[in-house]
């Protein structure tokens, strides 16, 4: 890819080599064709076509307002809560058409979950914030969910610090702590994929930490995709690196590359801060 | 809950896996490959929304029914002869009523509370959106008070009217100015004293407006005239108040919409069963619309044969408060929008 | 300058700034003056209706037929003050009257004492807190009963079955109008789309423009009939009626105070919801609804107050009749109707008069009460939802 060669962009789907030997990571799990996004008559996203890998950690990257929080959002369809919100072209997750006739969003939903900015645990106690879904998905059984509930707290590194006040408000945790509860909470309904739309900005650099730890912890075991403003949480965390900006997508490879050796100018002058 | 931590050499399982044991409903959860068919579990969905729905449309269904029939039924007997005159000879005669006397009425004590209602009520709201500590006891008396006010029975008010305004103050102001053995001119029932019952009752409904647009109003815009050295007063004034002037004028157009509607606060203070004239001075009293729908349904000695300028009057009355309700209503929501947009 | 600085920290948390400007003062201290009024009214509300009942309060009126008289003769005897209060005059009646018209009026009161009805109840006083909420057993009844018949000969002031009609006309709209009103708040605030949503809210609205009066006459003219055809019951205007079209008025309280509440749980709720595969209505159920119970509560209390305080709408549907039954087919009279019917042909300053205003004054403290309850509920669900927002 050169510097004047990223028209070819908008017609090629970008799958960047592995940079890992692990033939199981290797399949495409989320694949964008042509994802054009329309607010009304403003475009926020351009002939978006990537392809995101099974079991991996992906960062999107780029300016406020580059258009990656909306990305992240068409995956989940959270945009469809929007008002005059169009969108064209395709995303397939598993090869399905998310926007299909038959797809309940709800079913979607199920298996791709999301943390979202802003901690947003429900107003309840820590333990049913994290059973809400579980039941809503037909557990019933006690036993079952205190299982479930507790091996969530525990992949979202919280079990230690709330396992004697289960039953009090999640509202009285620190910001951080409740980061990690509502990342628990998605993760309690065991979806395949995670998305992640800065869940570290509110937070301090040490709750920052924790959460960077959990998310590598979680890779084995879901497929992240991660929106980040901090360009030193994308390189510690992600394998692979997203670059946009005004909407398209500039350039897309393995975070090593990136971070290290940018094809295009302008991701260059974003990573290394001369950008904006 | 007793502590049930899997063995920390646990095997590695996956989240599909996981999702079996734990027997988490998802679609063909088996079908490895994604699919998002749907399931039964959207059904109880569709089942409330459709219930709360149909509540909502039978909401709207009755007052559809309401107003269908008193347009309907009043329509035909709304001609300008009898909007343009007056009750000389008979009120219950469907060829010679007439009520030009109660909508001046009406429209005199709206137009009179107005008068005391809209600078009360919006230096209320100046003070509690600008001047105000909106965690302070006071701003939280106040606004309890507003509240308060809002849910005084219209009845009481027309027992404070009586007992306030016409016994203690038109009372004093009796002994003051007039000699002892006169007829009492301010001691009775009076449209001033109507106006002024209706304003203490209509202030909940400025305040409320006024604040909501005040609020409404970005906060940068004060600090922007702040910074560039006007006093606090000032900026209220030039910065504030003509932003504001859209909700106040919603409030004004409520406050009356509510008013003209009201009877029971006039029953006592000021509506007049039949006058020969027009009220001409403070202390006289007045025909009233509404009261006057109230003396139509209730006491005609003959309800068939004067349905007809029944329906016509209250449809009268109804114009009247819709007219200005649905006014009020298009500003609010154009002043919504506009606070969505500045925020 | 020191001095200046020390009061540049306002009064009564008005702020004001650095440098001293005696309008700007002015203006202040004038703009927090009138922003009390409305603490102001309700004060004077309570106080002056509660001033017209308090000789009933307190047990100073006496409604007795039976009382002691004085011969005409014997007024030279009596001080001006005595004689006046002997008379029931006000001292203005009083200065208006010679001597003559004095001495006929202790003739008539001499006359009408002569005339009072011999059987036991005549010497009673109605007015006494007893006679207004205890059953009592009068001439010609079998047993002790709730009366009201203030225009009786003997005055009959049993507040019970005015405050069972008020009960009876407010449950029945109650039970009509909360779930009607909370399912369209459900509705219109978490499960309509938002282009259905911008017309709804103000559409339902408009319900709360109707006047209360316009209400009563379509109940009066044309549900009673209708509603008569249907049920088959025996008196036109009932508590049925009446508590039906008093839903009418109670709809658009409930529903815009719930809604309300529903509409300010923060998004990130639902989202939250949403994102973990919940449809909206089990995001609306089981997150939104429980976190703006508080809201809903109070919207339900205060539809409790309007329903309560609304005068027309039972003046002209209820059928009047004061009636202690538990049938709600049966004609009712509430306490709003009755002082709306009454006050005017009472006389003014007399026991009737008073009792009204009690009335007046035990309605204004329901409502007070209700509403106070609700302010806090309301109060502190805002600051749940805030801080944690």
């Amino acid at each position: 890819m050169s510097d004047t060669g990223f028209a070819n962009l908008k017609f090629k789907t970008i799958v960047p080599e592995p940079p890992v030997e692990d033939p199981t990571k290797n399949t495409s799990l989320i694949v964008t064709e042509n994802l054009r996004l329309f607010y009304g008559a403003s475009q926020a996203l351009k002939n978006i076509s990537m392809s995101i890998r099974e079991r991996m950690v992906t960062a999107f990257i780029g300016p406020s307002g580059c258009g990656k929080s909306t990305l992240l959002r068409c995956f989940n369809r959270m945009n469809d809560l929007i008002d005059h919100v169009r969108i064209e072209g395709g995303v397939k997750i598993g090869g399905q058409n998310i926007h299909g006739h038959d797809v309940d969003v709800i079913e979607l939903r199920k298996r791709v979950g999301m943390v979202f900015q802003k901690s947003n645990p429900f107003p309840k106690s820590i333990y049913e914030n994290i059973a809400y879904a579980l039941r809503l998905h037909g557990m019933k059984e006690k036993a079952d969910l205190d299982e479930a509930v507790e091996h969530s707290l525990r992949n979202a590194a919280l079990w230690d610090e709330v396992k004697d006040r289960l039953h009090s408000s999640a509202l009285g945790l620190s910001g951080g702590q409740q980061q990690r509860l509502c990342i628990a909470r998605a993760i309690a309904i065991q979806p395949e994929i995670i998305l992640m739309d800065e869940p570290a900005s509110a937070l301090d650099p040490l709750a920052t930490g924790r959460v960077e730890d959990l998310i590598l912890d979680l890779k084995k075991d879901f497929t992240i995709v991660i929106v980040t403003h901090n360009m030193q949480q994308a390189a510690r965390i992600s394998d692979y690196t997203a670059f946009f900006y005004i909407g398209e997508l500039i350039e897309y490879d393995t975070t090593n590359k990136i971070f290290t050796n940018p094809a295009n100018k302008q991701t260059e002058d974003y990573v290394t801060g001369r950008f904006g | 809950m007793p502590p049930k931590s899997p063995p920390p050499e646990a095997p590695f399982e996956s989240a599909l896996q996981r999702r079996r044991r734990w027997k988490l409903l998802i679609a063909k959860q088996d079908a490895v490959p994604w699919t998002f068919q749907s399931t039964t579990l959207g059904l109880d969905s569709k089942f409330f929304t459709g219930l709360t729905g149909f509540a909502t449309f039978l909401i709207l269904a009755l007052l559809a029914v309401i107003l269908g029939n008193i347009i309907f039924n009043g329509l035909p007997g709304l001609t300008w002869r009898f909007i343009t005159s007056g009750t000389e000879k008979d009120m219950f005669d469907v060829n010679k009523a007439g009520i030009l006397p109660m909508i001046l009425g009406t429209a005199a004590r709206v137009i009179l509370m107005t008068i005391f209602v809209i600078p009360i009520g919006v230096i209320t709201a100046i003070y509690l959106t600008e001047y105000a500590h909106s965690t302070s006891l006071y701003t939280r008396v106040i606004r309890g008070a507003v509240n308060n006010l809002a849910g005084v029975p219209s009845i009481v008010f027309g027992l404070f009217g009586l007992g306030f305004f016409i016994n203690y103050v038109g009372g004093s102001m009796d002994a003051l100015f007039n000699p002892v053995n006169a007829e009492p001119v301010w001691g009775k029932p009076a449209i001033l004293w109507a106006s002024l019952t209706l304003a203490v009752m209509t202030l909940p409904v400025v305040i409320v407006a006024t604040e909501e647009s005040l609020r409404a109003i970005p906060p940068g815009l004060r600090e922007a005239s702040l910074a560039l050295g006007a006093t606090k007063l000032e900026t209220i004034l030039r910065i504030v108040l003509p932003q504001a002037l859209p909700g106040i004028l919603t409030g004004g157009i409520l406050s009356v919409s509510r008013a003209a509607g009201e009877v029971a606060p006039i029953l006592f203070t000021g509506a007049a069963y039949y006058m020969a004239t027009l009220p001409t001075h403070l202390y006289d009293q007045f025909m009233d619309l509404s009261y006057h729908v109230f003396i139509l349904s209730t006491q005609s000695p003959n309800i068939e044969k004067t349905r007809p300028i029944l329906y016509a009057t209250v449809l009268a009355l109804l114009m009247l408060t819709f007219a200005l309700n649905i006014v009020a209503i298009l500003i609010r929501a154009r002043m919504r929008k506009r606070m969505r947009t500045l925020h | 300058m020191a001095k200046q600085d020390k009061r540049s920290v306002g009064w009564m948390g008005l702020k004001r700034g650095h440098r001293a400007r005696p309008l700007e003062w002015i203006v202040e201290k004038f703009i927090f003056m009138v922003s009390l009024s409305a603490i102001v009214m309700v004060f004077l509300i309570f106080l002056f209706v509660a001033r017209e009942a308090l000789p009933v309060a307190l047990g100073q009126t006496n409604s007795s037929l039976v009382k002691k008289t004085i011969a005409p003769d014997q007024m030279e005897k009596l001080s001006r003050t005595e004689l006046m209060e002997y008379l029931e005059l006000t001292p203005k009646q009083f200065a208006q009257m010679d001597k003559e018209t004095l001495k006929d009026l202790m003739l008539v009161k001499v006359e009408a004492a002569a005339e009072a009805p011999n059987d036991k109840d005549a010497p009673l006083n109605t007015t006494t807190w007893s006679m207004l909420f205890k059953p009592h057993q009068w001439t010609g009844y079998d047993q002790p009963e709730y009366i009201w018949q203030p225009i009786s000969q003997i005055h009959k002031y049993n507040l019970v079955p005015l405050i069972i009609g008020s009960l009876k006309t407010t449950l029945i709209a109650l039970l009509f109008a909360v779930p009607l009103a909370l399912a369209a708040a459900i509705y219109v605030s978490q499960l309509a789309d938002p282009k259905t949503k911008e017309w709804l809210k103000p559409a339902i609205e408009l319900l709360a423009g109707i006047p209360s009066v316009v209400l009563g006459f379509f109940a009066l003219l044309v549900m009673a009939s209708v509603m008569q055809a249907v049920f088959g019951y025996q008196s036109r205007l009932n508590a049925f009626v009446a508590g039906i079209a008093l839903a009418l008025a109670v709809i658009p309280v409930v529903f815009s105070i719930a809604e309300d509440a529903l509409t300010s749980v923060p998004r990130s709720f639902t989202q939250a919801a949403l994102a973990l595969g919940s449809s909206k209505w089990q995001a609306a159920w089981k997150i939104v609804l429980p976190a703006a119970i508080p809201g809903v509560f109070a919207a339900v209390v205060l539809g409790f107050g309007r329903a309560i305080g609304e005068t027309m709408v039972v003046l002209m549907a209820s059928g009047n009749a004061s009636i202690v039954s538990g049938s709600l087919f049966d004609s009712t009279r509430s306490m709003t109707a009755t002082i709306a019917a009454e006050l005017a042909e009472t006389v003014f300053g007399g026991h009737h008069y008073r009792i009204l205003f009690l009335i007046g004054a035990l309605l204004f403290i329901v409502t007070f009460l209700s509403n106070m309850v609700a302010d806090i509920v309301i109060h502190r669900l805002k600051a749940k939802l805030e801080g944690k927002a």
